[in-house]
């Protein structure tokens, strides 16, 4: 349902929202200060109830991540940000950062409190100079205040903030190679287990949460956990509170909206994102290209009474309140929460084979399957597109890219090869039509206006 | 010659020591700051990044060459990064990116005559709402139009 809300995204129009007395003149570090005199049993014990599934894409529930921190013994602990943004189609981290950068400080010292760590880094891509520049101001700010440092707030629980950048390799936001990486190594994914609650940052404990995740921390003390999972029309599925929404791609309006767990894609794409620009709904990527590619016509099929998509059962794909399992029960993810929407006029063959072309640029390497089958998918898509393929190579597509899925060491494999079986089995017939009459039955083109006559506004 | 920071940048790097429980974990950020100063990573940057954290020769250059912001040729004095992926793709990044290679007369990965300007391809650089875009420098340039493109390469290369 479409239930905008104001909470994290409560400053985004205010004057100079990005300071220090801008913040705390809307009640900021309130929380933070709290939380230094709160356990760190009841900081964990409101995430989850707060039901927030992580916002970097795998939906794991924070409070529970956070719950699998050690006791703090002779070990530092480290808190490790992800605002490596990278999934294509995603673009919400970077406004949070711009915006309110308080808003992730505040949450990294909530988060510190929460997990044991004396220490957060916050993981920034280097292109995102905006944002790294807003987050050391604020960090200044805090540090001179005495929120952070020795004693913040005036309790003897020493906090530091910093951010790190990488130097381009989307790689870098998978959590064990963005570890890597703030350690000054090549980023590459390490094998799990152990896991980085064991053996992260420096050989120690740590945890890594998505930059979105860790600043709906301040409104999840403010509210109480359960007042804010309350928010989504998700609560009884464990998937709470407001987030934000972005679409982009064929629309007419799009950006990213703060609403409630709940909504819907066809909300998001015609409500939020003004409809489909240059034609009807071809196709919709719900949340960054690694989550498989959904048709306006795909229907829900749970006729069981006892399955919890029953409710939707005959439903449009569309008409599924957005959110980490119900987007799963439909062959996909929700992932990043930033669709990408493609309209009739762009030819599916072309998009696949944008992106796969993105995804042999992006691997690390490391494992075979992944190196060459993403250069094999992108080569027999480079040869579709120049009308040189034979039909029989579709099935070989298919086989690539299963022999990907589950034999790498980190999910992007998975992200590679699920969005490419997407492709395949839902354009089937396009992708034939295509290699059988060269291309001349696509509409042979990606971009639908011409650059300079669709923006006026 | 051998290379070395600024003294500017000296007091820098001892702010970024501080930040880390060690110092490899300074590398990238320290690589970063002598490309800033030289323009892209030679073998002396490397040898003295080396030197400086204390780390093998290897290591430093198994860092350089797996991230795609580290040059280690001589570079344009201005980057132009054209973003390609889906969302730009579907609004027109084809064109943004012929146009500039028009403009510039050269290719993806070249460097004009004079020196001025690098120009690059991008993957999703998270403004795919505003798209197409581009980066010059540190600069983002979003909901681009082949005009703006015209008059943002002038700017440059004046
Ligand atoms: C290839 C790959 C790229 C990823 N990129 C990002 C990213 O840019 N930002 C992010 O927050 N998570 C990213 N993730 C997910 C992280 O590994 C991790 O699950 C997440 O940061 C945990 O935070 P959360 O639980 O708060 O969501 C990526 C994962 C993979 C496999
Ligand atoms: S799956 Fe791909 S990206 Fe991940 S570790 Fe293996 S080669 Fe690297
Ligand atoms: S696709 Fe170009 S910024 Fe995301």
């Amino acid at each position: 349902m479409l239930k905008q809300t104001k909470i994290l995204t409560k400053r985004y129009d205010l004057d100079e929202s990005w300071t220090l007395q801008t913040y705390e003149k809307t009640g900021g570090y309130k929380q933070a200060r709290r939380a230094m005199r709160m356990t760190r049993e009841d900081i964990v014990a409101e995430m989850k109830a707060a039901n927030l599934r992580g916002r970097g894409g795998a939906g794991f529930p924070m409070g529970v991540k956070w719950s699998f921190m050690p006791p703090k013994g002779d070990k530092p602990h480290y808190l490790a940000i992800n605002a490596d943004e990278g999934e294509p189609g995603t673009f919400k981290d970077r406004t949070i950062m711009e915006k309110d950068p308080h808003s992730v400080v505040e949450g990294c010292i909530i988060g510190c409190r929460g997990i044991g760590a004396n220490a957060a880094y916050i993981y920034v891509r280097d292109e995102l100079h905006l944002s790294k520049a807003r987050l050391w101001d604020a960090i200044h700010e805090a540090r001179k205040k005495g929120y952070l440092g020795a004693k913040p707030f005036g309790v003897d629980y020493p906090v530091d903030v910093f951010v790190h950048t990488g130097a381009g390799a989307y790689i870098c936001g998978e959590e064990t190679s963005l570890l890597n990486s703030l350690e000054g190594r090549r980023g590459e994914p390490r094998l799990k287990p152990p896991f980085p609650a064991q053996y992260g940052a420096f050989g120690m404990p740590t945890t890594v949460n998505n930059l979105e995740s860790i600043a709906a921390a301040v409104p999840i003390l403010e509210m109480g956990g359960d007042n804010f999972s309350q928010l989504s029309d998700l609560h009884h599925m464990r998937d709470g509170g407001s987030r934000l929404f972005g679409v982009s791609g064929h629309v007419n309006n799009p950006g990213t909206w703060e609403c409630a767990v709940g909504l819907t894609l066809r909300e998001l794409i015609y409500d939020l994102g003004g409809g489909v620009k240059g034609g009807e709904l071809l196709g919709v990527i719900p949340g960054g290209s690694s989550t498989p590619i959904l048709r306006p016509d795909e229907k829900v099929h749970a006729p069981n009474e006892d399955d919890p998509m029953h409710k939707w059962h005959g439903q449009s794909v569309l008409d599924v309140p957005m959110g980490v399992d119900t987007l799963r029960n439909c062959g996909t993810m929700l992932g990043t929460c930033c669709a990408t929407v493609l309209s009739d006029q762009a030819c599916p063959v072309l998009a696949m084979h944008n992106l796969m072309r993105f995804y042999r640029h992006e691997s690390c390497g490391q494992c075979t399957p992944c190196r060459e089958g993403s250069g094999w998918i992108e080569r027999i898509l480079d040869r579709i597109v120049a009308g040189e393929a034979e039909i029989e190579e579709l099935d070989r597509l298919h086989e690539i890219a299963g022999n990907i899925m589950g034999n790498t060491i980190c999910a992007f494999g998975e992200g590679t090869a699920m969005p490419a079986l997407g492709f395949l089995k839902k354009f089937r017939k396009e992708f034939e039509d295509f290699v059988r009459t060269k291309g001349k039955s696509s509409t042979g083109r990606l971009t639908i206006a011409a650059s300079s006559d669709h923006r006026a506004a | 010659m051998a290379f070395s920071l600024t003294p500017e940048r000296q007091e820098t790097l001892q702010d970024i020591l501080s930040r880390y429980p060690n110092k490899m974990a300074a590398t990238i950020p320290l690589l970063h700051l002598c490309q800033e100063q030289n323009g892209w990573v030679s073998d002396e940057v490397v040898d003295y990044v080396a030197t400086t954290l204390e780390l093998p020769t290897a290591h430093v250059f198994g860092v350089v060459t797996f991230y795609t912001l580290f040059f280690t040729h001589p570079m344009g004095k201005h980057h132009v990064w054209v973003c390609r992926t889906l969302s730009c793709a579907l609004n027109g990044a084809d064109e943004i990116l012929e146009r500039c290679k028009d403009k510039l007369g050269i290719d993806i990965g070249e460097t004009t005559e004079d020196g001025q300007v690098s120009l690059h391809t991008a993957e999703c650089l998270a403004s795919c709402g505003t798209a197409p875009m581009m980066q010059i420098d540190k600069e983002y340039h979003e909901n681009l139009t082949l005009d703006q493109v015209d008059v943002l390469l002038d700017r440059l290369r004046s």
